[in-house]
């Protein structure tokens, strides 16, 4: 038995993945209650892919990009089996070579650029002094890769001596995303990096962040509530509620061949676009409280094929096919379908 | 033709700023029929807000006229106002800003319905207020509690219920899903078309939102820079977008399918000052079609086909 | 029970059913948490009763005010556990008597300034422009006064009583108060609640009344507590300068003055007074500092 785990512990990594993570739980303890932020998750990114981590707010998707860099603030407690980056063991590292990690293999990107800049210093210098931090450089050539870098993401080099509140929403942002790329790291986590923008500012940094990716061959991770930008950007799809993933798959598994009772849901509450007399399906209730999660599985209180059963049993993850993972214990009945209508 | 429950021409709000004046609406006209929803679009800063606080003259407009059932209520007075405002409400969009913090659900609903004296006695206020949390779809037990012991989708009920407490007519309804997530905005949505059903209610729904917009509403405005650039019923704006703006923003909604090669228009640059806009069409500078004729005079809004206005110079060309 | 029997309140009204959470429950809960502010309130609690109660504990005539020659200047000792005074008063009992001065005066001179303050400053937040403009110069002019001059100058001016020491060291708190206010209510007023009220036809004066003041109220009460403590200070400052309450009342700044000229030989005739002073207004800044906590919504859930 102890020789299993130990196996398990040092199970190897494929060449080809770029961020593993196995069993991440998070916990915040507070003075009278536990909240349950985050529940169980793996995620394999292979290298050059994108993965969306969907989900509505409190689902867990910040706390788990937080735990990925190793950054979740107090109380939070983070348990985990297993966390390679590009193939460095973060759960091994020491203080010092965690802050070497973060930029240089992991970087991130937050959601919202007006408050994630120093107002007193120029945009040139904050790119500047990220690359400094991670690469021997003098002082005038991280400005002159500085500079390279607004103009990567669209910005002229000239305006790197200016200051954040020179600049819009959007170019804000835009220079938060040439920080995170300034040490070419492995894998970006982009967390709900739009959302704070209007829809024509949102395209264009939708469309740049993929042409970059595609030109570095770099990993992205996805964090969004919003199944278009996830459809329009990513390869495999996450599906999180109440800290626990509940479907997996690529971009196609899950839209097309929907399994999850609570993706359908996510789906239904969208207005239809190409019909827009139909009515729309909302999920009722709420989510549930995260320091009082049900006994079986989370979403049965809203779902509508709940059984006796579901309430009782917390599901197991099940694979429907080589890369379509679902937890749902309705799936244990093999004639079960859900109403969404599958699509090639 | 039915008749309109409001009609607004030729509103402009100015601001006055120490680097000039900034136009927020700058002559804007539309009419919503009785029972009807009028979709207002825009990214930020393009003065949807500023048109529908306006319109309930929570701003003062510089000019214009607004008939409220063939009233214009921009000359009417205080008190003359204060009757009116019962038939014209407002939904806002942060749901946490928009209650006052140290009012429970009861306390709210019943101060509204003290004031305007809707109904009258203790039995009597109470009756209504649980009425009003039923219409919205708010439990019985919520009724003493505040709004920070609430979540984003409920404390929204409580501002539909503060301004149906009224029996309004008309509500401008501003951008009132934008702050909640999906599975609560279609909660709401889906109330505020019962609503209307069964109240008979007319809205403006201001948003930045176009697949919400399109779901919900019968005309949309798309307005850019304080002002209106295309107008047209919901089914044919979405099918038939005339102005490049409104091209470049139904192109750039992202959709929630698997769609292979999506060609998107992507707007370049940002949108400009409203502060002492030159005569020139206010979208020639971000414009893929732009033509020196779009520097010379800002294009009025046309009616190209029924139903259909555009302003754009060189709509007829394209 | 019995409250909704005399208040006549029908038990099948709904509203009765479920019970609201007191927000001031939380807040004193929040405050039971820091050690610093329960001791400080308690200070403040026993320093209230004493003053309540000093008449009742002490005779004025024949125990505080009265010369004793043949008992002057004695040492602490069993008798008079602080000691007596240059005219035989024991220094114990004038202490405690003392504390209806201070703690009156304090009270009595910070709500002068709460009041005066907090009606400018909600004014002037609320109603920006040139209402706003006249109220804040004034206020600049006021603060550029040293408040002890200040004080010296009204109470030179109206004569010195306990009454005019009061009004003295209330004027010169205003400012405080103003400018508090004033930006507790600018950041209210601009909340979106304050536009839903005025589009439910709710007048202006209702809406600063009853929805911006009480939002506003956290930084006035943790203002009120700390400029009780200041006021203390100016009052003993004013008193020992002979400007304050008369003599031959026992008020602490008068005490302090009196027992000057036997600093080195009879020290505990400033010691006793001195440390009451500090022992009160630490008590108010102690209490002024939990309630900031426990009042700020950042701190709580």
């Amino acid at each position: 038995m102890a020789e299993d785990k130990k196996k398990a512990v040092e199970e190897k990594i494929p060449e080809d993945v770029a961020l593993y993570l196995k069993n991440l739980r998070v916990k915040f303890v507070l003075e009278k209650e536990t909240v349950y932020a985050v529940n169980g998750i793996d995620i394999t990114l292979k290298k050059g892919k994108t993965l969306g981590l969907a989900g509505e707010t409190g689902a867990g998707k910040t706390t788990t990009a937080l735990s990925m860099l190793r950054l979740v603030p107090y109380p939070g407690k983070v348990e985990c089996d297993r966390l390679v980056v590009d193939g460095k063991d973060v759960l091994k590292m020491k203080q010092k070579d965690l802050e070497k990690f973060r930029g240089a293999d992991l970087a991130m990107i937050f959601q919202d650029p007006m408050t994630s800049l120093n107002p007193v210093f120029t945009v040139g210098q904050q790119i500047a002094d990220a690359i400094m931090l991670h690469n021997p450089t003098t002082k005038e050539q991280a400005f002159k890769s500085a500079q390279q870098m607004l103009e990567l993401v669209g910005i002229p080099a000239a305006r790197a001596v200016e200051y954040p509140h020179q600049f819009s929403g959007g170019m804000k942002q835009r220079v938060v995303i040439a920080i995170a790329l300034a040490c070419n790291p492995g894998v970006l986590i982009a967390d709900e990096p739009t959302t704070a923008l209007d829809v024509t500012i949102q395209a264009q940094v939708i469309a740049m962040m993929k042409k970059l990716r595609d030109e570095r061959g770099m990993s992205m991770i996805m964090i969004t509530h919003d199944l278009g930008i996830i459809a329009d950007v990513c390869d495999e799809v996450a599906i999180m509620y109440a800290g626990k993933i509940i479907e997996y798959g690529t971009l196609r598994d899950v839209f097309n061949h929907t399994k999850h009772p609570y993706t359908e849901g996510l789906f239904n509450s969208l207005p239809n676009i190409h019909n827009r007399d139909e009515r729309l399906k909302p999920i009722p209730g709420l989510m549930p409280d995260p320091s009082n999660l049900p006994k079986g599985c989370a979403f049965a209180p809203r779902c509508r094929y709940a059984t006796a059963a579901c309430k009782e049993k917390v599901p197991e993850p099940r694979m429907v096919s080589d890369t379509h993972m679902v937890a749902c214990s309705a799936y244990d009945d093999p004639a079960f379908r859900i109403e969404r209508p599958e699509k090639d | 033709m039915a008749e309109n429950i409001l009609e607004v021409r030729n509103l402009k709000k100015y601001f006055k700023t120490p680097r000039g004046m900034l136009h927020a609406v700058d002559d804007v006209s539309f009419s919503i029929e009785k029972g009807h929803t009028l979709g207002i679009v825009g990214e930020s800063g393009c003065g949807k807000t500023t048109t529908g606080r306006c319109i309930l003259r929570l701003v003062e407009p510089t000019s214009g006229e607004i008939f409220f059932e063939g009233r214009d209520i921009t000359k009417l007075g205080r008190g003359e106002m204060k009757k009116l405002r019962k038939d014209m409400q407002i939904i806002f969009q942060d749901p946490f800003s928009s209650l006052d913090p140290r009012y429970t659900i009861n306390q709210t609903l019943t101060e509204t319905l003290k004031i305007n004296k809707i109904v009258t006695g203790k039995k009597a206020i109470e009756n209504r207020v649980l009425e009003l949390m039923e219409t919205v779809g708010l439990a019985e037990r919520l009724i003493n509690t505040y709004p920070h012991e609430l979540d984003g989708g409920r404390r929204q009920r409580i501002g539909i219920a503060r301004a149906l407490a009224l029996n309004p007519k008309f509500i401008v309804c501003d951008e009132p899903v934008s702050a909640l997530d999906v599975s609560i905005q279609a909660q709401i949505l889906n109330l505020l078309e019962d609503l209307q059903e069964k109240l008979g209610l007319s809205y403006i729904f201001i948003t930045h939102d176009l697949a919400v917009v399109n779901h919900f509403a019968d005309e949309i405005a798309v307005m850019y820079l304080g002002q209106i650039v295309e107008k047209a019923p919901t089914q044919e704006l979405f099918d038939n977008p005339m102005h490049p703006y409104t091209q470049a923003l139904l192109s750039a909604i992202p959709i929630p399918e698997v769609i292979e090669n999506r060609q998107q228009t992507i707007l370049s640059g940002e949108i400009s000052s409203p502060i002492n806009p030159k005569d020139e069409c206010r979208f020639a500078k971000r414009c893929r079609f732009s033509c020196d004729g779009c520097r010379e005079k800002n294009p009025p809004l046309v009616e190209v086909k029924p139903g259909h206005f555009v302003a754009c110079g060189r709509c007829g060309e394209l | 029970m019995s409250a909704e029997k005399t208040t006549q309140i029908t038990p099948e009204l709904v509203s009765k059913k479920y019970v609201r959470q007191s927000q001031m429950r939380i807040i004193l809960h929040n405050l039971r948490k820091n050690k610093g502010a329960m001791i400080g309130l308690a200070i403040i609690t026993i320093l209230v009763l004493v003053s309540c109660f000093a008449d009742v504990l002490f005779d004025y005539d024949t125990e505080i005010a009265d010369l004793n020659i043949s008992q002057k200047l004695i040492r602490p000792c069993k008798e008079h556990i602080f000691g007596t005074d240059d005219l035989g008063r024991d220094i114990f009992k004038r202490v405690l008597y003392g504390a209806r001065y201070s703690l009156g005066v304090g009270f009595a001179a910070t709500m002068i300034g709460m009041v005066i303050g907090v009606v400018l400053g909600s004014i002037a937040g609320y109603y920006c422009g040139i209402a706003e403009d006249i109220i804040m110069r004034c206020n600049d002019v006021l603060s550029a006064v040293p408040s002890i001059l200040m004080g010296i100058v009204i109470v030179s001016a109206l004569g010195a009583s306990t009454f005019n020491l009061m009004l003295a060291i209330g004027i010169t708190s205003v400012p405080q108060f103003v400018r508090i206010t004033r930006a507790a209510v600018l950041s209210v007023r601009n909340q979106e609640y304050v536009e839903a009220l005025k589009a439910t036809g709710m007048s202006e004066a209702r809406i600063i009344a009853f929805h911006v003041i009480p939002n506003c109220l956290s930084p006035i009460i943790v203002q009120i507590t700390l400029r009780i403590a200041s006021a203390i200070i100016a009052t003993s400052s004013l008193s020992f300068l002979g400007l304050g309450v008369p003599v031959p009342a026992p008020e602490w700044g008068s005490m302090l003055n009196l027992g000057r000229q036997y600093v080195r030989t009879a020290s505990y005739l400033t010691i006793f007074p001195g440390i009451a002073i500090l022992i009160t207004v630490l008590a108010f800044n102690l209490l002024g500092d939990g309630l900031r906590d426990a009042l700020d919504p950042k701190l709580r859930k």
